[in-house]
């Protein structure tokens, strides 16, 4: 699903963030990519996600060479990156809107078979259903300023899925969440995973939420990242690891790998 | 990378004179009071300076300075009649003018806002343009433009021009790249960033750059209206004060062009209400 061959990248004032990295990432596996702050977490999402160029190096997702953000990638970030004009069905409607402003013209729309309508009865017969199903349609009206963080990242959550994605990318998707709230998210991206089977690369800075959400989990540390350090973690993915002996364990593992990157 | 500030971001990265969220200006109505109703508080606000306008007329009990009967009654007779026309012209000029500076300001701050290499280019020459007075540009401009509308309008649409570039601008410029990012990641290339981003994110800059100039556009039609014209409420209140000495009518014509800046403050805020309802909530 995801190669990086070879992949360089340098921030604005020139300090290396990644020199000829590698990394390759299996159709339908669940990443998760773990490291402390500044160690290039989020710009690997974004470079995966296709808003960063790299420097050196490729980016293949899905057998095509990534030049600009893909249609199929799904990406969801800390501050939910919601229009705070547009109400919550809005908002979940956004990417519907965008396929139907381009047309399928295989750049910003996937290229598919003509016949899909985006009028707005049709939007509204896709949104509404992941509304309901991730408990919004009560606030379908309001504004994300009227919501909780918790139904704001909902709304990104149906926002994504509404579009089918084959890749989802996160960026630390539930750090400014309150514990249950996380955690009740945790488990919906569990649920939806297990259901799409979707290829699922998770950021975040948190070694329980790597342990949890990662079958694999890639670490970062020092900069310039070269090589590529991963953590095989093949009980996770289910509501229960969180009480399995081996979630212990594996969190132990990653935090002394961990201290030993940085 | 990110930066760790707090999940409920507004809307720029630094509050700028733009409001971000909440209803700028009017004061929230207490529903619970008849008088807490806004629409209330105005005409009472109005009728306390009516009152103190006859309270001064009495003391100076001058010709200079009639009593707003006096007044009122010559501005409902001349409503009927020629300062109804008048009214029209100048309504005419400050809207087509207006709408002029919306139509060519608003996309120029829009790519101004989004593009950093353009706005390195132009934001000298804005730097210098912002603070001339460009009122002391009427006698050149009737000098190009002759009589007419054309030159009243050209003038109005110079100042509103510049105040609503440098906001729509400071918005466009303003926006978290958060918010971009995870729009172009649904798909958006420029063209719907446009449309679907910065031109929703700048409609509130829109309208406070409208509502800040209002005052402004009426007081520079008055100064306009006062050359090469015989049309317009600013040719009606000099006519009447300073050739026919008809103070009342003069009055008259101040209440109008009073009302004239009063109906358009209000058009805007209603403009707001409606197209920016996220604004008012919550």
């Amino acid at each position: 699903m995801i190669n990086v061959r070879d992949l360089t990248f340098a921030y604005p004032d020139g300090t290396l963030v990644f020199e000829g990295f590698n990394w390759h990432v299996g159709a339908g596996e669940a990443w998760a990519v773990l490291g402390p702050s500044g160690c290039g977490k989020t710009t690997l999402l974004y470079l995966l996600a296709g808003l960063r160029r790299p420097k050196g190096g490729e980016v293949w997702i899905g057998g095509e060479r990534l030049v600009r953000p893909r249609p199929g990638t799904g990406l969801i970030l800390q501050d939910f990156g919601l229009l705070p004009w547009a109400t919550v069905r809005e908002n979940a409607a956004l990417g519907l809107r965008l396929r139907g402003f381009y047309g399928p013209d295989g750049t910003h729309a996937p290229r598919q078979a003509s016949g899909i309508a985006f009028t707005a009865s049709a939007v509204r017969a896709q949104v509404d259903p992941w509304l309901e199903r991730l408990g919004l349609l009560a606030v379908a009206g309001n504004f994300p300023a009227q919501i909780s963080g918790g139904q704001r990242q909902r709304t990104a959550i149906a926002r994504t899925f509404v579009l089918a994605p084959d890749l989802l990318l996160m960026d630390e998707p539930f750090a400014a969440l309150d514990a249950p709230t996380r955690e009740s998210l945790q488990n919906l991206t569990l649920q939806l995973r297990a259901e799409s089977g979707l290829t699922t690369v998770i950021v975040t800075h948190t070694i329980e939420e790597a342990a949890l959400l990662g079958k694999r989990v890639l670490l970062l540390g020092r900069l310039p990242n070269r090589e590529t350090r991963i953590v095989e973690n093949p009980d996770a993915g289910h509501l229960e690891f969180r009480e399995a002996p081996s979630y212990a364990s594996v969190c132990a593992q990653l935090r002394r790998a961990l201290e030993a990157a940085s | 990378m990110k930066p760790d500030g707090p999940s409920q971001a507004p809307l720029e990265r630094s509050s700028g004179r733009t409001a971000g969220v909440g209803p700028p200006g009017r004061p929230r109505a207490d529903s619970r009071h008849i008088l807490g109703s806004f629409p209330a508080q105005v005409a009472l606000a109005a009728l306390a300076l009516v009152l103190a306008w006859e309270a001064l007329a009495l003391i100076v009990r001058r010709p200079i300075l009639p009593s707003p009967i006096l007044v009122f009654q010559a501005f409902f007779t001349g409503l009927a009649g020629d300062l109804g026309l008048h009214f029209l012209a100048s309504l005419w000029r400050v809207v087509a003018s207006t709408a002029l500076a919306v139509a060519l300001a608003v996309p120029a701050g829009l790519v101004l806002g989004q593009s950093e290499r353009l706005n390195r280019v132009f934001t000298p020459l804005l730097y210098l343009l912002l603070p001339i007075p460009k009122v002391v540009l009427i006698p050149v401009i009737l000098l190009f433009l002759g009589v007419g509308d054309l030159p009243k309008i050209v003038i109005i649409f110079l100042i509103l021009f510049f105040q609503i570039l440098v906001l729509v601008r400071d918005q466009a410029a303003g926006i978290r790249p958060e918010l971009v990012h995870s729009v172009r990641s649904l798909g958006a290339g420029r063209r719907a960033l446009f449309r679907f981003v910065y031109l929703p994110a700048s409609l509130p800059a829109i309208l406070t750059a409208l509502r800040q100039s209002v005052g402004t556009a009426v007081a520079v039609l008055y100064v306009a209206e006062l050359f090469a014209t015989q049309r317009g409420l600013g040719y009606y209140i000099f006519l009447a004060g300073s050739t026919l000495f008809d103070y009342p009518k003069m009055y008259a014509g101040v209440v109008a062009m009073s009302l004239l800046g009063l109906g358009l403050y209000f058009a805007v805020d209603a403009l707001h209400r409606r197209l920016c309802p996220w604004q008012f909530v919550g």
